[in-house]
């Protein structure tokens, strides 16, 4: 087990420096590190947030499944969700994008809980850590590379070889063609690492500057009143503005990268 | 940042729970809760289509059985109206027939009458010339004591008359 640990908990709660990346440490949670042939797949803090992500959906879908003619609020929230992926499959792939609406319905709601459920208060809850999982690379790149290989797959699945006329655009003239075909091929590789790295780029920046101004917060509190007018008010104003800003952000980073899927999938579906 | 430096140790863990955490909610909630709530949603939307199809068909009756009592109505006054016109003609027709008949009943009265009147005359004039013939007998008698003959006296009376 070589988790990187710093120690910079116990510094934290001794009020000295306040280390903004502690947040996105992984560490085993439940006992002892689980080790299969070789492989650590210890039940992480990371992974229990997948499962409180996981279960956070299935209470929530759960709820809509009254299957009622006139829905509740309830209901009419997991509809309105359901149907809003369905319009944009519908919308960027067409009638046949309804096939994709299970996989990019599970991405879109995995990464919005997940962000979303990062930005929850739990830290008030004494021992607990909120942990965003999207703003890991590993977490973001898997997805990524599922919903590259998912277009992968059903653009050679429906096309064939006839698939890499996607890297051709039509009216390209022939003696541009072998350069064409090699910066959209370059253009069509750079798709999942764009696509995961967005995402965790976007949590993580957003978390640390969360943090940092936390931390400005505390710090100007264990400096005095003076420092608590000049730095700790105002950063707990702009802490309240960034949060709202990043609840903004946890929802639009889920629908570009369900938006983006869609996109890509239109790409394998109808080949331009 | 423990994202990067971390990863090497972290790895497994991660891939294997996201795919856990993932693969049971792709085929748990995308597979199995997603499709019975689109399920919902296209038997809502068939719902409200055929309701609508229902109340068209609905306003599309009532304007026909509108359009029918309508032309009931129109016949049934049609009907009433001729029907009104007939007891008409038929009164008028029984009035003036009423009225011709007591016509010549009255005429026919009023020619019994004026024979009755004719006769009563006529008797009348033939008393009134016996009595005019008598008074001439007597009278002549008184004057000249000449007896006539009541033939001749009848005579002279009867042509004095008709001179007038």
């Amino acid at each position: 087990m070589t988790y990187v640990t710093n120690g910079n908990l116990a510094v934290a709660a001794e009020g000295g420096k306040i280390d903004p990346m502690h947040q996105f440490l992984i560490e085993p949670v439940l006992g002892r590190p689980w080790i299969v042939g070789g492989y650590d797949l210890s039940f992480t803090n990371s992974a229990l947030w997948m499962v409180i992500t996981l279960v956070a959906l299935w209470l929530f879908m759960l709820g809509g499944m009254k299957r009622e003619l006139v829905p509740s609020r309830w209901q009419a929230a997991v509809e309105g969700f359901t149907g809003f992926v369905q319009n944009m499959l519908i919308s960027n792939v067409g009638p046949e994008g309804k096939r994709f609406v299970p996989y990019v319905f599970s991405l879109f709601m995995f990464i919005l809980f997940a962000n979303v459920l990062g930005l929850m208060p739990v830290g008030i809850v004494p021992g607990w850590h909120p942990f965003t999982i999207t703003s890991h690379l590993t977490v973001t790149g898997v997805l990524a590379i599922i919903s590259f290989s998912i277009v992968l797959i059903v653009g050679f699945g429906k096309h064939g070889f006839h698939f890499f006329s996607l890297f051709v655009p039509h009216g390209t003239p022939l003696p541009m063609i072998p350069l064409i075909f090699v910066v959209e091929l370059l253009s069509f590789l750079v798709r999942p690492f764009s696509l995961g790295l967005r995402l965790f780029v976007a949590m993580t920046a957003g978390h640390i500057l969360l943090k940092v101004l936390a931390a400005f917060v505390i710090n100007g509190i264990n400096l005095g009143p003076g420092y608590i007018a000049i730095v700790s008010l105002p950063s707990f104003v702009l802490m309240i503005g960034i949060t709202l800003l990043e609840l903004l952000v946890a929802a639009i980073q889920a629908y570009v990268f369900a938006l983006l899927t869609s996109v890509y999938l239109n790409d394998a579906v109808n080949l331009h | 940042m423990p994202q990067i430096s971390q990863i090497a140790a972290t790895y497994a863990s991660q891939l294997f729970w996201l795919l856990i955490t993932f693969g049971i909610l792709y085929f748990g909630i995308g597979k199995m809760m997603v499709p019975r709530v689109q399920g919902v949603m296209e038997l809502r939307e068939s719902q409200i289509a055929q309701d609508l199809a229902t109340a068209e068909a609905a306003r599309v009756e009532a304007d026909r059985t509108e359009a029918a009592w309508n032309a009931d109505m129109d016949a049934a006054r049609a009907a009433a109206q001729a029907e009104v016109a007939a007891a008409k003609a038929r009164a008028l027709a029984a009035a003036e027939a009423q009225l011709r008949s007591a016509d010549a009943d009255l005429a026919e009265r009023i020619a019994h009458h004026d024979v009755a009147i004719g006769n009563a005359k006529a008797a009348a004039m033939v008393n009134v010339q016996t009595i005019a013939t008598e008074a001439a007998q007597e009278l002549v008698q008184r004057l000249s004591g000449v007896a006539v003959p009541t033939d001749a006296a009848n005579e002279a009376v009867r042509r004095q008359l008709n001179h007038g």
